[in-house]
């Protein structure tokens, strides 16, 4: 009986998450359908968004937290989100920073490459 | 060290080990999450996310697979509680929700390619084809991996062996759908605004 | 009958036309025909097949990882030659001894050969030469893995060098920029070769990332906590760390270029909106990173050597690790100094710049902490020691060239200058080869039971160091005054004297490695004379209290260790032999032909996609997947040796 109820408690762990995650998937779809914000604000909450699910998902899902998770995982998580994050924000304050000194628009950028290449050697 | 502590330690080690490797699969996506980003407005002239994405189909897409790790989720917790019967439609759930997915995802591609939009067309679509297709196929990978478990059940194999495998199949699933989430938000979401 | 579906576009006409590479298309042919029949006379294809083919003793395998890499250390000091006689001639009106095009395939492949083969081959054959003796375990934590990664790792040697029979090699340099390595001007085999074996040998180094990592956190003997292992196990640690976060951004790199190249995207093509600069960024990503995985190996082995030969307990352990992991978290932020001259402006320029001078800071704390160690110490001048004092003076100077370059205005100046080249063969040579080298020497008689010739050893030392420093320092001058790099004729002619300087520095490190080729051959030949014990060097650390050669199973009783240095102090406190109630039955993996299958079969796989061969594609992918299941698949991969015969064999060895 004992060992039925703790089952069923932590299959209604799953069931809360699961429900919390489907209803922000949801919520973001809407927001974006419905055309409401301008662009850095938009992008901001869809990001934080995708942050609180990779949250519920990471602890519910894949039991990342201080009681079930041995230690390892939550350290080498941890680290490599921390190296993700240089090498994704890096590279676009890099390439970023390369476009902006080129001068121009992405199209602009196809264009001109586009020409260059076809001048051949 | 007796037959118990040494099956535990094993199991300790896959798991650890199977982890790492996800960590490094973290860093293969980071790599074209960040291509794509980069590459998002190189449509050589032709249409951007704005003009190919449907975000209805990628909410049906998403919630399914979602539901899926779910589901796995539940499976899980039945095999760690020696619910054999239980875990056996629960994995069969997140296989056929997975085959659900990945057909819903080839029907998009298949609809783009038709269409000219194939991968060849422009950075922006190698980029996309590359990042959402290389999670489809880990998905394929998984979905693979999950039928040889059940090939494994039936052939009545070690309860701890097929906890072991089954444990670090769990895990890679859920990673998959942490993946998703960034490719819902970042390809999808952010390129149709 | 139209057989392009069975052969792709093998055709007869890749076979090479130039006299050197024909040369080499026939001689290593023939080299293996002459080594198959050796092997057919002597009855000895069932001992190979049994010890070394199907073998997943971490020691076997990483005798196998060193033989390859020193074979190929051959090959890339034959390309170099091949490349300073080029030079020394190519002043104005001077000859051209190859064809350009055979020109960049040698650099290219000196490149490749050098960092992929010789370089990481020798880190991991010393990772599996020493690091489960040195934590007191028997193996590593998935022996199996460990064989399919040398398997892979050799399956990219032979594509490299299948090059030369068929295609060609890449002509774009060790890192293949795009968009010469794009379709459009390397339509031929040459990058694909290039792409694939660094693919399959690269996936060969992450699973032993991983597999090292895990052996060290879950195999060390008991009491040996964190704080207790020697510093080339930290060492190992923090670059397997290294090596799981950076190489998938190069498996990712490569990827997108074959995609470009195999299905026509546009990833950084010149057209169709690609962009080669994001490939740079992409592969730098991953390069730098590589560079430390490279050298921090090197710096755990001299810190083991120097404490050994001076006699004396390493100097601030704790700063040594502290350092260890100081320069691995910096080395994932420096990694645009490698292309400041590519444009992302001075903001940028600006912070990775600071960030790569900082990286030198650790380093310093190590080269000072040995420096202390040997302060006071009783300093014995084995081969070991003097390649340590080479690398202290070498390695010094090519650190503080690198720091110079840190700063990007004077980078602007140098950049892919012969400036460059000669800071990375500085730290390289100095950092990696030394400290490698010195490691062979050090783990040698462990592993086969007698030491090799010191004086010899010494000759190739002082041979490698006069010869580096004739070989680079004209390139430092030659950088200075305009010398671009992988240059195979120019025309100011008071460039011809230090070109020719170089040259003959290339000839002194040939004469050391002849020396060492030597020392092997003279050692094997004079082993009874040079047989060593288990502690030759009076060492300090747990792999010197096993006999020589170490047996299969490492250590019949697990030790137990309480401090650092733990065989050091068990030989003050005297050594207790084991009591006959301390021996257990030991768990052993059993050898498999997996390993070697499945590594043929990705070269398969490799070929059938360089040269466009279909089906094979497709039948040797379905291959790999079908044996990895069967072999997941397997429940009996294991062995017992009962506790009597463990006994048995202990104090035999002993006696």
């Amino acid at each position: 009986m004992q060992k039925t109820r703790e089952y069923r408690r932590q299959q209604l762990r799953y069931a809360y998450a699961y429900v919390l995650a489907g209803a922000l998937s949801i919520a973001v779809y809407a927001l974006t359908v419905s055309s409401t914000f301008t662009d850095t604000a938009f992008a901001v909450i869809v990001l934080a968004a995708a942050a609180l699910q990779l949250y519920i998902q990471s602890r519910y899902f894949l039991h990342l937290d201080d009681k079930e998770a041995p230690r390892w995982r939550l350290w080498s998580y941890a680290f490599t989100w921390f190296t993700l994050l240089i090498i994704a924000v890096g590279s676009i304050w890099i390439m970023g920073h390369l476009n902006y000194n080129m001068g121009m628009s992405p199209e602009q950028m196809d264009q001109y490459m586009n020409s260059q290449s076809l001048k051949g050697f | 060290m007796s037959k118990a502590l040494e099956m535990i330690a094993k199991r300790d080690k896959a798991q650890l080990g199977f982890w790492l490797y996800l960590m490094t699969d973290c860093m293969l996506f980071t790599s074209l999450f960040a291509t794509y980003m980069i590459l998002r407005h190189s449509t050589n002239g032709g249409p951007g996310g704005s003009e190919l994405f449907s975000m209805s189909f990628v909410l049906v897409e998403t919630l399914i697979l979602l539901t899926s790790s779910y589901v796995c989720g539940l499976a899980n917790l039945a095999i760690h509680n020696g619910r054999r019967k239980e875990f056996v439609w629960y994995l069969g759930a997140t296989i056929a929700l997975g085959i659900a997915f990945l057909t819903m995802e080839l029907t998009e591609f298949g609809k783009l390619i038709t269409e000219g939009n194939g991968p060849q067309a422009s950075a922006f679509l190698s980029a996309f084809f590359t990042l959402v297709g290389t999670h489809g196929l880990h998905i394929t990978i998984g979905l693979v991996w999950a039928a040889v478990l059940i090939w494994a059940l039936y052939r009545q194999g070690r309860h701890e062996d097929i906890l072991r495998k089954f444990s670090l199949f769990a895990v890679f699933w859920h990673f998959l759908d942490i993946v998703w989430i960034f490719i819902f938000t970042i390809v999808y979401v952010m390129g149709v605004k | 009958m139209d057989w392009h579906w069975l052969f792709g576009r093998l055709d007869w006409s890749y076979l090479p036309h130039e006299p050197i590479t024909l040369g080499a298309a026939i001689g290593m042919p023939l080299t293996l025909v002459a080594i198959a029949a050796a092997l057919t006379y002597f009855k000895k294809w069932g001992y190979l097949w049994r010890e070394w083919i199907t073998t997943v003793d971490a020691k076997r395998i990483g005798i196998m990882y060193g033989s390859v890499a020193i074979i190929m250390l051959i090959r890339g000091v034959f390309d170099a030659l091949m490349i300073r006689s080029q030079t020394a001639l190519g002043g104005p009106g001077g000859s051209q001894l190859f064809s350009t095009d055979t020109y960049q395939q040698v650099f290219t492949s000196h490149g490749v050969i050098m960092i992929f083969f010789v370089a990481m081959g020798l880190m991991f054959a010393l990772f599996n030469i020493a690091v489960p003796l040195m934590i007191g375990t028997r193996d590593v934590a998935f022996p199996f893995l460990n064989a399919v990664s040398f398997w892979l790792f050799f399956a990219g040697m032979i594509l490299v060098n299948g090059s030369l029979i068929f295609g060609g090699f890449s002509i774009g340099g060790w890192l293949g920029y795009p968009p010469l390595t794009e379709l459009q001007y390397s339509p031929g085999p040459g990058v694909d070769y290039w792409i694939w074996s660094l693919q399959i040998a690269g996936i060969g180094s992450l699973l032993s990332g991983i597999n090292f990592f895990v052996t060290i956190l879950k195999h060390r003997a008991p009491g040996m906590t964190f704080m207790r292992m020697p510093i080339f196990v930290w060492s190992v640690l923090v670059t397997t760390v290294l090596i799981m976060i950076a190489f998938p951004m190069l498996t990712a790199s490569l990827a997108l270029l074959s995609l470009d190249r195999l299905m026509g995207m546009h990833f950084f093509t010149s057209m169709g909106g690609g962009n080669p600069m994001m490939y740079i960024n992409l592969i730098w990503a991953w390069g730098h990173p590589e560079v430390y995985i490279l050298v921090m190996p090197a710096f755990g082995v001299f810190s083991e050597v120097v404490a050994t030969f001076s006699r004396k307990k390493l100097f601030g352990y704790k700063t040594m690790v502290i350092a260890l992991v100081g320069i691995m978290f910096f080395s994932f932020v420096v990694w645009q100094h490698h292309f400041f001259t590519m444009g992302s402006g001075a903001d940028v320029n600006a912070f990775f710049g600071i960030m790569t001078m900082i990286i030198a800071i650790p380093t310093g704390v190590k080269l000072f902490n040995w420096l202390f160690t040997m302060y006071r110490g009783r300093i014995s001048f084995a081969s070991p020691m003097v390649w340590f004092m080479c690398f202290a003076v070498t390695f010094t100077i090519g650190g503080v060239t690198g720091v110079l370059m840190a700063v990007p205005a004077i980078d602007f100046q140098v950049h892919n200058t012969l400036f460059l080249v000669a800071h990375f063969h500085n730290v390289i040579i100095g950092g990696v080869v030394f400290g490698y080298l010195a490691a062979i020497t050090y783990w040698f008689p462990k592993m086969f039971g007698f030491r090799l010739h010191e004086g010899l050893g010494k000759a190739a030392a002082y041979f490698w160091q006069v010869g580096f420093l004739l070989a680079f320092m004209p390139l430092y001058a030659l950088g200075l005054m305009g010398a671009v790099r992988r240059l195979d004729s120019y025309s100011d002619p008071s460039w011809t004297p230090f070109f020719i300087v170089s040259a003959v520095g290339v000839v002194f490190v040939g004469a050391g490695i002849a020396c060492q080729v030597l020392q092997i051959a003279y050692s094997v030949w004079k082993r009874k004379t040079l047989r060593a014990g288990g502690d030759p060097w009076d060492g300090r650390t747990l792999e010197w209290s096993v006999p020589s050669p170490a047996p299969f199973y490492n250590y019949a009783v697990i030790p137990k260790v309480s401090r650092v240095d733990e065989w050091w102090y068990q030989k003050q406190d005297g050594i207790k032999a084991p009591k006959d109630s301390d021996y257990k039955d030991i768990v052993m993996p059993k050898n498999t032909a997996f390993g070697f299958v499945i590594g043929m079969t990705a070269f398969a796989f490799s070929g059938a996609l360089i040269w466009h061969i279909w089906w094979l594609v497709i039948v040797t992918f379905i291959a790999v997947v079908a044996m990895i299941i069967m072999r997941t698949m397997d429940d009996f991969t294991e062995y017992t040796i009962p506790a009597a015969e463990v006994m048995k064999m202990d104090k035999e060895a002993r006696a």
